[in-house]
């Protein structure tokens, strides 16, 4: 019938209803794609930094992949503790 | 020389204030303020068995490690991004000591100026759009009896095997999921081009594999948006008149402005460069 939304929220009257979720709530995969290609890059004097996305992403990918799999019956990624 | 390195969060104009109380970073390790030329570096201690080059090679492969270091710096930079405006830094960005972190602030003031006035009082939006699936059901199998129970039954297979009916109905079905894709790609692209127009800037992310996203459906559009909150009742009806005829549309955030500060800081040690000595923050109006 009908488009589903996902988790059943009407979404887009407002944005500014839209409340930010908590940062342990917020989808790792949409967080990954601003950490991993935003933000300021500093080069020179570091101990490390992640200039080869392109590796990490890749290692995450399959990472990822493998854990979605047991992800529907074992009820996903525990948030961080603080 | 020693076994602790510095991880760098964020970098803000010095507002003289301290670390919000608590503020916890990577594993745990209290938040604190390197000032310096006007601005505040946030930074944690963290040990180099994990966060020195080879360890973190490892360690990278680790998920649950990678997610807790992720959630850590995204917690950190969203408790300072309340209130002033924020240039995060990049995944895992550790130094040697505070000195050099002084040293970036110095030296790169005025890069680090140039990103905090372009996102100030400015939020940035996620937008992901889907080519959904066309309406009709794929073929249930070669001697599905309720395939012709439908009142429209024009023709029930007259001379056609079942098997060819079935192949049939796959390469339709393939077909129009084709199509389906297409239109959807097309008015994600209108649909970007529009926020664009709202937004004070614009930029695409690549598309979330579906083993990722956890979805069937094609990502068509993966974007992100720095807006004015005055803009956002604009941009939400931008949104929604993109919404359905076989495309999803899903918001996210809003986030700090993590898109549309991925400036690069070439700081090379050995040149001690000193870059562009304009001291005066301009608007960042050039798209990215």
């Amino acid at each position: 019938m009908g488009v589903d939304t996902p988790g059943g929220t009407p979404r887009g009257t407002t944005l500014a209803a839209e409340r930010g979720l908590p940062p342990e709530r917020v989808a790792l995969v949409d967080l990954l794609d601003r950490l991993l290609a935003g933000g300021v890059v500093v080069a020179g004097d570091l101990v490390l930094s992640i200039a080869d996305i392109e590796l990490v992403r890749i290692s995450l990918r399959a990472l990822l992949a493998s854990v979605r799999d047991t992800d529907e019956t074992a009820g996903g990624c525990e948030p961080p503790r603080p | 020389m020693s076994d602790i390195g510095v991880y760098l969060y964020a970098v803000t104009q010095d507002t003289g204030r301290a670390p919000p109380e608590g503020l916890r970073g990577v594993l745990g390790h209290e938040v604190t303020a390197v000032r310096r030329a006007g601005l505040a570096a946030y930074v944690s201690e963290v040990p180099l068995d994990q966060f020195g080059e080879e360890p973190l090679r490892r360690l990278l492969e680790e998920l649950d490690w990678v997610e807790d270091v992720a959630r850590s710096h995204h917690r950190v930079v969203e408790t300072l991004s309340t209130g002033t405006p924020v240039a995060p830094v990049r995944l895992v960005t550790v130094y040697h000591g505070l000195d050099q972190v002084g040293d970036l602030l110095t030296r790169r003031r005025a890069d680090f100026l140039r990103v905090l006035c372009r996102v100030s009082g400015r939020r940035e939006w996620g937008v992901k759009a889907y080519a959904t699936r066309p309406p009709e059901r794929p073929p249930e199998g070669p001697a599905s009896e309720s395939a012709a129970s439908g009142p429209a039954g024009a023709g029930h297979g007259t001379a056609e095997s079942p098997g060819t009916a079935y192949l049939r109905q796959r390469k339709e079905s393939l077909r129009g999921r084709r199509e389906a894709w297409r239109s959807a790609a097309e008015r994600a692209e209108r649909l970007h081009a529009a926020l664009g127009e709202i937004a004070d800037g614009a930029c695409r992310h690549r598309p979330q594999d579906p083993h990722l996203s956890g979805r069937d459906d094609v990502m068509v559009l993966n974007g992100a948006y720095l807006l004015d909150p005055a803009r956002e009742p604009e941009f939400s009806e931008a949104l929604a008149a993109f919404r359905g005829e076989g495309m999803e549309v899903e918001l996210t955030g809003p986030w700090a402005p993590y898109s549309f500060t991925s400036l690069d800081l070439d700081t090379d040690p050995g040149t001690g460069t000193t870059g562009p000595g304009a001291d005066t923050p301009e608007e960042g109006s050039d798209g990215r």
